[in-house]
């Protein structure tokens, strides 16, 4: 049985750095804004926190700095897009573009150094345990603070007042600002906490999924996270469930090529983006519901009248 | 007036020594499709590439492209090279052939190297290097090591390089142990180390205890070196990602071809319409040190490229079956350069079914 262990193992691992860049963008956009840098925040962050880690010796200090840049990177489109009112579609995909560009001048002095893995929880008879112990008790830590910040986005968004706040932000500007809500500091506050997120999604990638820096290696999980949050409308523990789902499929596909079953492996390539999707819009098919969560003033800049 | 006439033909004479000093100088320029730090196959050519450029000094500038994608984008990449007054262009992907055929056609004065390729025309040269030869040895290596013997085997595309790579692994495998048999997972990327890593745990998780690769990132090395298995090495010396993993890697040595090439062009005895195709004899392929193995198998590694090297041994030499079981290759047969270029069926034993 240690087999079907090791298997969830990877399908955590896998799901994890794109629920908690989901969680991130899910805040954003939430308070109305549409942040399209995921993929290239999350990359800075894989680079940063991969260089403090090999500069410092310490993959927690590594950690810190990947958060760190990522919303360095973060506030980059906040004063573009809020305090200048750009275009957040087009602020956002430049972002990923000058990312991917300059995580590859920072990186390339660490190509091919040898990371220094982020440890994995390990309590003496717990962690042990057959069967679960390593899912519950033995997992980095950087899953823990995925599953805490999955319940805290969700208890904060809809049982705090601050979170009624952000979301009236994100349904109608206008309106929250005759309120006398300060809205750009709010958003300035969500586009961080997205950026953050981003930024420890990546730490992941290069302190945990795969610890070692080499150019592009997000290959487009910021995408997926993006389009997670979408498809979860806008919901914490629906995106939490797509992450997991869409790590699911990742994984049991490879198995199922593995096992030689003949299916085509272009298909089963395919597999963990159809079955996401769809079941996804299954969930999601009440209208009603999803024009509720739905931020209707996603996207759509903020300019005070003074 | 007179004033007028000595100024333009000063000028004239300006330009035309600025433009013969410019000229001395011959561009030869190349196009990768990763980047130029991926630790594995666009590395072993930008090294390739500095080799070139140290050994022939300042009669040659070189100009480098990097993470341009296949397909249209790459058209225009090469096309802006020829433009801007390349004499050679190097086109490093397989996807690039069809590309680089276009953009030869409307600069019949450039001319063109395309790797790994099959088509050429009276600009176009196709170079090679002949991997299977690397992937037999590893194969060898993986039948005497694997206890299990089952070896997990990570695959980009469905390509006839990927397939053949796939076969001479196999096949070297079983000549030291005939009942070895090859689970394949394709991840259908070049380049995903998240996902190679992935594939790597479902295959260990299925019970192999070998993993070698045909993609390019060091992620399936990182897997092995956790979980206590062993791996080989792609393109490039991964030994740091794998350092009690890597048994040896299969190395690419571009340089030396690039030099000679490049010279060729400059003195105008570069020839299109080629296909050049060399192998471990030729130094454009090679084994990093054979390590983590006991002796004996060194011993056996060591040998069998000896005998690749002095032409003693074919990789592709029969009896070899294919998958459903028919004759392929007759006892002591060898096969030929074509069917192995164009190659789209395993041999027996691969546990997959070739995604057509």
């Amino acid at each position: 049985m240690d087999i079907a262990q090791n298997i969830l193992l990877t399908i955590m691992t896998a799901a994890t750095p794109l629920l908690i860049a989901a969680i991130g963008e899910l805040v954003v956009e939430r308070s109305g804004v549409l942040n399209l840098g995921v993929e290239g925040m999350m990359v800075i962050g894989a680079v940063c926190g991969f260089a403090a880690t090999i500069l410092s010796g310490s993959p927690w200090i590594g950690m810190l700095a990947a958060i760190a840049a990522g919303a360095v990177a973060s506030l980059l489109f906040g004063v573009l897009t809020l305090s200048l009112a750009a275009n957040q579609v087009a602020t956002g995909l430049s972002l990923t573009l000058l990312g991917l560009g300059l995580s590859g001048m920072i990186g390339e002095s660490f190509v091919g150094s040898a990371g220094i893995k982020l440890a994995s929880l390990d309590i003496p008879v717990l962690s042990d345990i057959p069967l679960i112990g390593r899912l519950v008790f033995g997992q980095d830590p950087i899953f823990y603070i995925s599953l805490i910040l999955t319940g805290g986005v969700a208890w904060f968004l809809f049982r705090t007042r601050a979170g009624l706040t952000l979301r009236a932000i994100g349904d109608n500007h206008a309106s929250a600002h005759a309120l006398g809500i300060n809205v750009l500091k709010i958003r300035y506050l969500a586009v961080m906490f997205g950026g953050a997120c981003a930024g420890l999604a990546g730490a992941h990638l290069s302190l945990v999924y795969t610890p070692q820096w080499v150019e592009n290696m997000t290959a487009g999980r910021g995408w997926i996270a993006l389009a997670l949050v979408v498809f979860a409308s806008w919901r914490p523990w629906r995106v939490l469930g797509g992450a997991y789902l869409f790590g699911a499929v990742s994984i049991g596909q490879l198995h199922a090529q593995a096992l030689g079953f003949g299916i085509p492996s272009q298909f089963l390539s395919a597999l963990p983006y159809v079955a996401t999707i769809v079941v996804l819009v299954i969930i999601s098919r009440d209208r009603r519901l999803t024009l509720m969560n739905t931020p209707a003033s996603l996207g759509q800049p903020f300019v005070p009248d003074r | 007036m007179r004033k007028i006439v000595f100024a333009l033909a000063a000028t004239l004479a300006v330009t035309a020594v600025t433009s013969a000093l410019a000229e001395d100088k011959y561009k030869a320029c190349f196009i990768y499709v990763g980047s130029k730090t991926d630790g594995g196959w666009t590395q072993a050519h930008e090294v390739g590439r500095e080799y070139a450029q140290e050994k022939l000094g300042d009669k040659v500038e070189t100009v480098a492209l990097e993470n341009v994608p296949e397909g249209p984008d790459a058209e225009r990449a090469i096309e802006r090279f020829a433009r801007s007054g390349c004499g050679i262009i190097f086109t490093t992907s397989f996807g690039f052939m069809d590309p680089t055929l276009a953009v030869a056609a409307k600069f019949p004065d450039v001319k063109f190297e395309h790797a790994t390729g099959y088509k050429t025309a009276p600009n176009v040269t196709t170079y090679n290097s002949r991997f299977y030869e690397g992937r037999y040895i590893i194969g060898q290596i993986a039948g005497k090591m694997s206890k299990t013997g089952v070896a997990g085997y990570i695959a980009s595309f469905p390509i006839p390089e990927v397939v053949m790579g796939i076969n001479g692994f196999l096949h070297g495998a079983r000549s030291v142990n005939p009942d070895f048999k090859l689970k394949v997972v394709w991840v259908n990327s070049w380049f995903d180390a998240g996902k190679e890593a992935d594939a790597a745990k479902a295959l260990i998780d299925q019970g192999v205890d070998i993993i070698t690769q045909h993609t390019d990132s060091t992620g399936p090395m990182q897997v092995a070196e956790e979980r206590g298995i062993k791996a080989f090495g792609q393109a490039f010396d991964q030994i740091k990602a794998g350092p009690t993993a890597q048994l040896t890697a299969i190395e690419d040595t571009w340089g030396p071809y690039y030099e000679k090439q490049i010279k060729a062009a400059m003195d105008g005895t570069w020839q299109g319409g080629q296909s050049s195709w060399d192998g471990l004899k030729d130094g454009i392929l090679s084994m990093a040190p054979y390590t983590n193995m006991p002796d004996d198998v060194k011993a056996m590694a060591e040998e069998t490229q000896a005998k690749i090297e002095s032409g003693e041994l074919h990789p592709f030499t029969g009896p070899i079956n294919k998958q459903d079981g028919s004759v392929w290759l007759k006892e002591g047969e060898v096969s030929d350069d074509g069917t192995l270029l164009g190659m789209n069926f395993y041999i027996e034993g691969v546990d997959d079914k070739l995604p057509q």
